[in-house]
């Protein structure tokens, strides 16, 4: 790996606070209309967001990279598409680094030997990530309370496909469960954690 | 058909494969219960994300901001019909972006510039407006003026006219439905001018009408205002 150890000094990454959605919201309005300095804005209070969730998909940090760039370019341009009614502008830019990261690993994934493919996407975080998991802060320590209120088999579910990037049959086949179980549990989950942070009502 | 709501969570965490996914956006275009739950179950994946943010390399800011300096937002789906341009050049504009969004051109459409004439693609709306079969309804709006729909079954395509109405308030938009057999009614495209020609996104051919609401900027999933105008299509032609 070639991140280099965490200063003492280093700030905490500026992500998005509940009360910056709605400017979130209309600093995308404002690059559906062609303002790049609100684009500008937009990127730096969601890039740690963006970039952490690729990173933790792709594994890879160039390809990392080349993911998150594509996802702000189709943001922008897609920027007149984002329907606040329908949700936040962070679900809507992460939903766009998210599909794109999947895809990557699995076109990446068809040109891969099987087991190199397991160790991939292997889902234990390597020693590495560990200063990642620290930095978040505040925000992050809401989302684990909320994920410790899953159960088990919930997360597990959860963690292949939503950070392993598995499709709900290879999570089913690596956990030895039927299909219908694996959907279960990853709906069920999803929706424990959506009443648990009170988000998407 | 119970089943496929069982998708959302594994739709909303890209667990499907291709083709699953198709079916199920197709299903999800036609099934506000499972949009709403996936909005909110979308919004609770996205939350999972923050457990793992972290600074991003410099490098990557200055070649986002590089890229999106030599490309052009896309416009919002239904455009206006420019005034003082000749009327077809209006309709080629609204039937490109139709046309563009219809064949699912995907996560790199076409950088649209609107000076470009594209003979092959000028006469969406002249088609449906001179189609053997094409049918129209006028309808009075709310506050003044009318909407007229001109809907042609054989090409699935309709065109929906303003004329006369107010300036949509600051913040609003004029926003096109169709109303499906079942009494649903899909989006088909908005615009912030109070006249012009709109070829509406959507099954035209199965519609059994289409009418005009006031909205928040963006559009909405389904209405939140009466309508202004609404026509009522007679049996098909």
């Amino acid at each position: 790996m070639d991140e280099s150890p965490r200063q003492a000094s280093e700030e905490l990454p500026a992500v998005a606070s509940p009360t910056e959605s709605a400017t979130l919201a209309g600093l995308l309005g404002a690059c559906a209309r062609g303002d790049e300095a609100a684009f500008a804005r937009f990127y730096d209070l969601t890039a740690p967001l963006a970039w952490g969730l690729a990173r933790r998909v792709i594994r890879d940090p160039s390809e990392a990279e080349e993911v998150t760039q594509e996802a702000y370019l189709q943001a922008w341009r897609h920027a007149s598409r984002f329907n606040p009614d329908r949700g936040s502008a962070t679900a809507w830019l992460l939903t766009i680094v998210h599909r794109r990261a999947v895809d990557r690993v699995r076109a990446d994934d068809a040109s891969t030997r099987r087991e190199q493919v397991y160790l991939r996407r292997a889902t234990t975080p390597d020693p590495d990530e560990t200063p990642t998991l620290a930095v978040a802060g505040l925000e992050a320590h809401r989302v684990r309370t909320a994920v410790a209120t899953l159960t088990d088999l919930q997360r597990e579910a959860i963690e292949l496909a939503y950070f392993a990037g598995y499709t709900h049959g290879e999570v089913a086949a690596l956990l030895g469960i039927p299909l219908g179980t694996a959907k279960t549990r990853i709906r069920d989950g999803l929706i424990r954690l959506r009443d648990a942070l009170g988000v998407g009502s | 058909m119970s089943e496929i709501h069982a998708l959302s969570g594994a739709y909303v965490t890209n667990a499907l494969d291709d083709i699953e996914r198709a079916a199920f956006e197709h299903h999800l275009a036609g099934c506000t219960a499972c949009q709403r739950e996936v909005d909110g179950l979308r919004e609770a994946a996205a939350e999972l994300a923050r457990s793992v943010a972290a600074p991003p390399p410099p490098a990557l800011r200055d070649r986002v901001l590089v890229d999106i300096g030599t490309s052009r937002p896309l416009p919002p789906k239904a455009l206006p019909r420019e005034s003082r341009q000749p009327r077809f050049r209006g309709l080629l504009v609204a039937a490109v972006v139709a046309l563009l969004a219809a064949s699912g051109v995907g996560y790199v459409a076409a950088v649209w510039a609107p000076w470009e004439q594209q003979s092959a693609h000028l006469t969406a709306a002249d088609q449906i407006v001179a189609a053997a079969d094409a049918q129209r309804w006028t309808a009075a709006a709310q506050d003044g003026g009318s909407v007229t729909v001109t809907r042609s079954s054989r090409l699935s395509a309709a065109v929906l006219t303003m004329s006369g109405l107010p300036a949509a308030p600051a913040g609003k938009v004029y926003e096109f439905w169709l109303l499906k057999p079942d009494q649903s009614l899909t989006p088909a495209g908005t615009t912030s001018l109070p006249q012009g020609d709109f070829v509406l996104d959507g099954d035209a051919a199965r519609a059994i009408g289409a009418g005009v609401t006031l909205e928040p900027a963006g559009g909405s999933m389904a209405p939140t205002t009466p309508p202004i105008a609404f026509v009522n299509f007679g049996p098909r032609a």
